[in-house]
């Protein structure tokens, strides 16, 4: 036999095995496939979310405790958070009340300013935005300081020195995003009530009586206990989407990039997820 | 042998579909000095991490005193750590510390030492690796390359480990820096009796750290034996590692 007809026997076979046309039904089968691998992608990103999550949780109960770590993170989350927190609660409070007064001057129901304002702050507004602003500050420091940890292998270091990055690491920030951010609303409440005020007594000329005896009369405990509740959750979803990301940051500079702008959306989405989730819950 | 401080048998670690130890065996005296060598990419610093715990090899069992650790829960592994000391690659300093508190931070978090107490001892690690003690009360940002190495050795062999290990320690220093750090380290092992076990592509740092070589290639121990009997091992893939031949068996995969 011939080279050159052995070539053409050899390119022929190669060309019955592996260019087979394709049929409709293999179409449908990509489609399958594809559909099944992000699924199963999908519900394996649940999973490993799911057990970071649990043992993030454990680990805040379980000692050793590292108290000094925790009280960073308090002064971090907590404390450095109140300018962002405060101007957004203040600036939103005065929107609330300029606006409000717009519509409801046509109504002739001007009246029901004060409480629209001390409403919507409580149980929206405040703790909403302060999530929102939180996670921008917050989430995305923890998800860059942790994942440049694991990218220097600091987080393999900690381990090696017997302390566990669970309890050092995780357990402090997700204690306290879960108690500062509540804090941080509460005062949130005080300045974005305090803004809807000053536009009503200066702007809209109310008499400073009345618009506090308004505020009062409409505000129950729960509009103020719900918001402080949402804080809370709102504050675990930022602190553990910055841990989760950051922990798994793949290498290099890149990584830490990507997991601090995933951190940062995952748990806005999240907020404005479970924000209506217990929105429902507790008002219906 | 039953004086093997150290052993692995048949670990395996697979990333996904990417195979990168399929089956490594190797042993360390108690008291010696173990140095694998292989090129970058080979699965060295996986091989380290598998025995560390912070990878879980797929297969295979890794002994510490005869005792399998393979397979220890997160209390006996947090024990069994207090054993081992580590100089990572880009020694993996706690930025956010300053370099006493580095080195004492094993003692002081892990052991649960007395503040007081952990900063004498890290001071006098931190002169034993050729710093001055002030150099404590710096941040690692402020260090050069050779220095963050410097105390990265120091914490690693602060709590008197039995076993330490080291990834790659001269990497990225000049020769004479290089030099100084494989001095260091034969002098901290040494004076703490410890069983150390190595990875690199350094060969001056083979001969001056190695009792006994290994040689890792796509996945396995292709040789061992003494550092003595490392040039005239017979085997074609060590000769070429030896002696940075581009060409010999071993041929660059690019992957
Ligand atoms: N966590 C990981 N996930 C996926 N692949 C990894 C991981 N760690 C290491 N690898 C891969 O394993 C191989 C060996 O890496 P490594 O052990 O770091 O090599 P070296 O011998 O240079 O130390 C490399 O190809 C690397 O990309
Ligand atoms: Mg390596």
């Amino acid at each position: 036999m011939s080279a050159q007809s052995e070539d053409a026997v050899v390119e022929e076979l190669a060309e019955s095995i592996s260019v087979r046309r394709k049929l409709p039904f293999d179409y449908i089968l990509d489609i399958f496939e594809a559909v099944g691998a992000t699924v199963l992608g999908f519900f394996g990103a649940v999973g490993r979310l799911s057990s970071f999550i649990g043992k993030s949780v454990a680990h805040c109960f379980l000692p050793p405790f590292f108290p000094a770590q925790l009280g960073r993170q308090i002064i971090d989350i907590g404390y450095y958070s109140l300018p962002v927190v405060g101007m957004t609660a203040l600036f939103t409070g005065m929107v609330l009340a300029l606006q409000s007064y717009t519509g409801f001057s046509r109504f002739n129901a001007e009246g029901a300013v004060a409480g629209v304002v001390v409403l919507s702050v409580t149980r929206e507004l405040a703790p909403v935005l302060a999530g929102l602003m939180v996670a921008g500050r917050v989430g995305a420091s923890i998800a860059a300081e942790i994942g440049t940890m694991r990218v220097t292998e600091q987080i393999d270091a900690l381990a090696t020195l017997s302390v566990n990055p669970f309890k050092y690491l995780i357990a402090p920030r997700v204690i306290a995003g879960t108690i500062m951010l509540p804090l941080l609303v509460f005062v949130g409440d005080i300045i974005g009530v305090f803004g809807g005020y000053i536009v009503g007594i200066y702007n809209l000329g109310f008499s400073p009586g009345s618009y506090l005896s308004q505020t009062w009369d409409t505000l129950e405990a729960m509009d103020v206990i719900s918001g402080l509740v949402k804080a809370g959750v709102f504050g675990f979803i930022v602190a553990t989407m910055g841990c989760y990301h950051g922990f798994n940051s793949q290498r290099g500079a890149q990584g830490v990039g990507a997991a601090t702008t995933n951190a940062v959306v995952s748990a806005s989405i999240l907020i404005l997820i479970f924000n209506y989730i217990l929105t429902q819950v507790f008002f219906s | 042998m039953s004086d093997s401080k150290l052993q692995l048998i048949g670990v395996k670690k697979a990333f996904g579909s990417k195979k990168v130890l399929e089956g490594v065996d190797l042993e360390v005296p108690t008291g010696k000095s173990l140095v694998v060598i292989g090129g970058s990419g080979t699965g060295k610093s996986v091989m380290l991490k598998c025995v560390l715990g912070l990878l879980h090899p797929d297969d295979g069992t890794i002994k510490v005193d005869n005792q399998d650790i393979s397979r220890l829960d997160a209390k006996a592994r947090e024990r069994m750590m207090q054993k081992f000391g580590m100089l990572f690659q880009g020694a993996a300093l706690f930025d956010s510390m300053k370099v006493w508190e580095n080195v004492a931070f094993g003692l002081v978090q892990g052991r649960g030492m007395d503040r007081k107490k952990a900063r004498n001892i890290a001071i006098e690690k931190i002169t034993a690796v050729g710093l001055k003690a002030e150099t404590g009360d710096l941040y690692p940002a402020e260090l050069s390359g050779g220095m963050q190495k410097r105390v990265g050795l120091a914490r690693a062999v602060a709590a008197s480990p039995e076993i330490i290990f080291f990834d790659e320690p001269t990497t990225g220093l000049d020769p004479i820096m290089a030099d100084v750090i494989n001095k260091l380290i034969v002098e901290q092992v040494k004076g703490l009796g410890a069983t150390a076990l190595s990875i690199t592509h350094d060969m001056a740092s083979v001969r001056t750290i190695a009792d006994y070589v290994a040689m890792i290639h796509e996945g396995t121990i292709i040789w061992t034996g003494p550092v003595e009997d490392l040039d005239d091992s017979g085997n074609p893939y060590v000769e070429q590692f030896i002696h940075g031949r581009a060409d010999g068996p071993i041929t660059r995969r690019v992957a």
